[in-house]
């Protein structure tokens, strides 16, 4: 596997500029000679469709759901970041790159950030032009926020409900490329393998989730836009369609997968409460801009919160990290939640939670200025737990939220097979080892907005690509291979479940293994164990899982099963990536790795590179290549919130 | 969080698909925790099934946060049952007792026709959304977001409406299977802000004419939909559109 990051030459500043100057261009009429796939509909495949057929593509779209307005980017509650420095208080993309290089412990490529941050400003523009209803000051103008311990205020928001304003607005440029044909639209159809002809991605078989049938689609690009892997530890924040099966199959023709044990832990969810559990809630980390958190200072102290006097309450974050408080970033906060709760200081019926208090901030500012700004949070958390926390302290504890780790792709956003683009979250591109807060927006349309269009005219322009129709024989292997899968996985089917096992009581047993052995503290002996007992609930998976109906019908136990299937896989390459990165860094912390105060150790002498993982075939152990990482304009410095 | 355990009595809609019929078919349930969402209830029900060797119940289902509106059933005749302002997926168990009957059926409406048991295709809401449901800008050449000055006010109205899911309550509830809060929300986000002003009368025009060839009934100001809106989406919205239609059908020849 051949790693060439091909960054362009010049000053940090002049890449994108000089990048876009040398980078083909196709001539706008013969642009309607080629057809681009794109596989998702979230910030960076909706804006990615939308942009490529504005340009004069042919865009055939696929999503999972019902609709494309659907994909998980609608959850996303906190905001989007933007070097406008309309807050006149220091912001410029300078900071805005610092920021998310250093945020990402200095594990990603300056130059692909340095290029996210130059084109945030024109996300907000572009978003604002299509009508996204962002908060306003009463002037008129854009109001920002600080968020997630950025000490400037460069936060974008809609309410609680940005990412779903940005998607619906991208899903309204999507909408009208549809309606203009230049698009074609194709809902409630997973992407089942990519195909390969000549060494370049030519087409994607799908399976048609209402009729089960097997459908072929031939391109000259295909792009992945499908979103991040956190459901392989079943509970997540994700969407429960949301899975690794579109880049894992990617992998097995020859994709790298890079840095797949990069997984942030999201330190505001609420706690898991029982076995019947199907996903966890994350609420907006901006609580932390209000809430203070903390936990008994005796262990097993059982008292309700009220009962427990200023003087036997734990500030911990206050106190280990007096200039950043309760705003340290995520894997801080988790990290320290999960200390507390393995120390026995852990709050709620499970014992694993902590406190996070508004009673300060209602007493200064009032009950109306709090709920202005967390009201929809706050009602969301009744709505689950039936509490109120203007009377109470929230209850929150650390739940898998964004996975960092993705397709290992150049400056193009190409992977390693030629013709096969990976955006947004399917990539590893932008977040190192640690993302910040409103950083996820930002990069799914920078993707698909400002980056994939000059990547897709630099390929074909540079490509001489034949035509290939689905009747090629590759199309043919490839349906006949996701056929005899999905045979495979319906072998039980006719026999019925009597001694046999669920899809979810696998996913559970993966989620409970990687929980415990590849989550926010990982050490050897562990992730040793882990990988030691894998095979066997792999082989339970294969062997015993029953699995009702057919595949000629819908069949949602079937859809699920063929998605754990991948995870199943996929969580070997994780483990193995963990194991070989010995040193803590980002959201992890490699327990043999730490500080004299217990704090994390990165260790750039050994680790400052990105892990890239290659697919050597069914029961092969991965191979892991390296790309070495090049800090040029920045120094890279141990992170310290204290 | 205070939990306790129900038994429920569930009658649930069995439909193959769109050409055959659909009946109502009876599962007790018992030892539900009253924490669970209704659809960790559903989730339960459907491994039970599995392990009996019956069809699982086919639902939709995505976020489970109630935003991406792609869950929705009809829960003893309420849309997304009796809790007011939630999806069902922020349904919880807690707001039903032990010995209850849950009657539950799919969105019904002739525009959203059964794919199977509780899933319905609303793809009739993409095409209206498709019909204009934007602002017909490319990507790049805008100008500075801060040149477009919109007074708060403005764009927390225009935020009120922009928060529909799209989940299809409203026309689920209506008695003439209407889908104007849906429509109407999107036509009030845009036709609110200065951006929407270009294609205001066009666009209602087209996602009026859509909305109609689609199927969808009529508004008698019955008021349903509102009172199901997992969003709170006022009725306000509609008596807009009809402003806009009347508007535009006017002036716009």
């Amino acid at each position: 596997m051949k790693l060439d990051a091909r960054i362009p030459s010049g000053d940090l500043a002049q890449k994108w500029d000089n990048h876009r100057f040398a980078s083909k261009l196709v001539n706008p009429a013969n642009r309607r000679k080629f057809t681009i796939i794109v596989v998702g509909t979230g910030l960076a495949g909706a804006s990615a469709s939308a942009t490529l057929a504005e340009q004069g593509y042919n865009v055939k779209t696929f999503c999972i759901q019902d609709s494309p307005r659907r994909a998980h980017s609608i959850a996303a509650q906190g905001g989007i970041n933007a070097a406008k420095n309309y807050q006149n208080d220091g912001d410029s993309v300078l900071r805005l790159f610092y920021d998310t290089i250093k945020g990402g412990d200095f594990r990603a490529r300056e130059a692909n950030v340095y290029r996210l941050a130059q084109v945030s400003g024109n996300i907000i523009d572009q978003c604002v032009a299509q009508g996204v209803p962002f908060a306003r000051e009463y002037g008129g103008t854009l109001a920002n926020r600080s968020f997630g311990g950025a000490q400037v205020s460069r936060t974008f928001y809609a309410r609680g409900q940005t990412g779903q304003q940005l998607l619906l607005g991208a899903y309204g440029a999507l909408s009208r490329q549809i309606h203009s044909g230049k698009v074609t639209m194709f809902n409630r159809r997973e992407m089942m393998d990519l195909v390969v002809v000549d060494g370049r991605a030519r087409g994607i078989t799908v399976r048609n989730l209402m009729t089960g049938e097997l459908e072929s689609h031939a391109a000259d690009a295909v792009v992945l836009a499908t979103g991040g892997y956190g459901n392989v530890y079943f509970l997540s924040t994700n969407a429960m369609a949301s899975n690794v099966t579109a880049a894992w199959r990617a992998c097995k023709h020859g994709a790298g997968f890079a840095n797949p044990c990069f997984v942030q832990i999201h330190p505001t969810c609420i706690p898991v409460h029982g076995d019947y559990q199907s996903k966890l809630t994350l609420m907006s980390e901006s609580l932390r801009n209000d809430g203070r958190v903390w936990v008994p200072a005796r262990q097993g102290d059982q008292r309700p919160p009220a009962s427990i006097p200023e003087a036997e309450r734990d500030y911990y974050l206050e106190q280990k990290y007096p200039s950043f408080g309760n705003l340290v970033p995520r894997d801080v906060a988790s990290r320290n939640a999960k200390e507390q709760c393995d120390a026995g200081k852990g709050v709620g019926g499970t014992g694993l939670a902590v406190y996070l208090d508004f009673a300060e901030a209602i007493r200064r500012d009032g009950e109306a200025t709090i709920l202005k700004k967390y009201g929809n949070l706050f009602q969301m958390y009744e709505k689950i737990t039936a509490a109120n926390p203007l009377n109470e302290p929230m209850m929150i504890y650390p739940a898998v939220h964004y996975t960092m780790g993705g397709l290992w792709v150049d400056y193009d956003l190409m992977t390693t097979i030629p013709g096969l683009f990976a955006l947004g979250e399917c990539n590893f591109s932008d977040h190192g080892a640690n993302r910040l807060g409103a950083s996820a927006l930002m990069q799914g349309l920078a993707d698909g907005y400002f980056i994939i269009a000059t990547s897709i005219a630099g390929y074909i322009g540079a490509s001489s690509l034949q035509p290939v129709a689905v009747t090629a024989p590759a199309f043919d292997q490839s349906r006949k291979n996701v056929a005899e899968r999905i045979h495979r996985l319906l072998r039980n089917s006719m026999q019925g479940p009597a001694g046999k096992v669920t899809v979810d009581e696998i996913h559970k047993q993966l989620g409970r293994l990687l929980w415990d052995n590849c989550g926010m503290a990982r050490n050897k002996a562990g992730l040793e164990s882990a990988l030691e007992q894998l095979p066997a609930i792999r082989d339970q998976f294969w062997n015993d899982v029953y699995i009702p109906g057919n595949a000629t019908d819908i069949n949602q136990s079937l859809e699920r099963a063929g998605r754990v299937a991948d995870f199943l896989e996929f969580a070997e390459v994780m483990i193995r990536d963990a194991l070989a990165r010995e040193e803590s860094c980002g959201c992890h912390l490699r327990e043999e790795s730490q500080t004299a105060e217990n704090e994390a150790k990165r260790d750039d002498a050994n680790y400052s590179h990105v892990s890239v993982w290659e697919y050597k075939g069914e029961g092969e152990p991965p191979v892991m290549h390296k790309e070495p990482l090049a800090f040029d304009n920045v120094t890279p410095s141990q992170r310290s919130y204290k | 969080m205070t939990m306790s355990s129900i038994d429920l009595t569930l009658q649930i809609w069995r439909q193959k698909n769109n050409d055959s019929l659909g009946h109502l078919e009876t599962y007790p349930l018992t030892g539900i925790n009253t924490d669970m969402s209704f659809l960790e209830m559903l989730d339960v029900l459907n491994e039970k099934l599995t392990r009996d060797g019956k069809d699982p119940v086919a639902f939709d289902h995505d976020c489970r946060e109630g935003i991406c509106g792609m869950c929705g059933a009809v829960v003893n005749g309420i849309a997304h049952g009796p809790e007011r302002e939630t999806t069902l997926c922020q349904l919880h168990m807690r707001n039903f007792r032990s010995g209850d009957t849950l009657v539950i059926e799919p969105f019904r409406s002739r525009a959203f026709p059964i794919r199977k048991d509780l899933m319905v295709d609303r793809s009739a809401f993409d095409r209206i959304i498709q019909s204009g449901g934007y602002v017909s800008v490319n990507t790049g050449g805008t100008p500075d977001a801060n040149t477009i000055l919109i007074p708060s006010a403005t764009a927390e109205l225009a935020m009120d409406a922009a928060a529909c899911i799209g989940c299809g309550a409203c026309v689920a509830s209506c008695p003439n299977g209407a889908a104007m809060l849906f429509t109407s929300a999107k036509i009030s986000q845009l036709c609110l802000l200065p951006q929407g002003q270009p294609e205001r009368k066009q666009r209602a025009l087209a996602m009026v004419e859509t909305m109609d060839r689609e199927g969808f009934g009529n508004c008698t100001n019955a008021r349903e939909c509102e009172a199901v809106c997992p969003k709170a989406i006022s009725i306000r919205n509609i008596a807009r559109l009809n402003r806009e239609f009347l508007a535009a059908s006017l002036f716009e020849g």
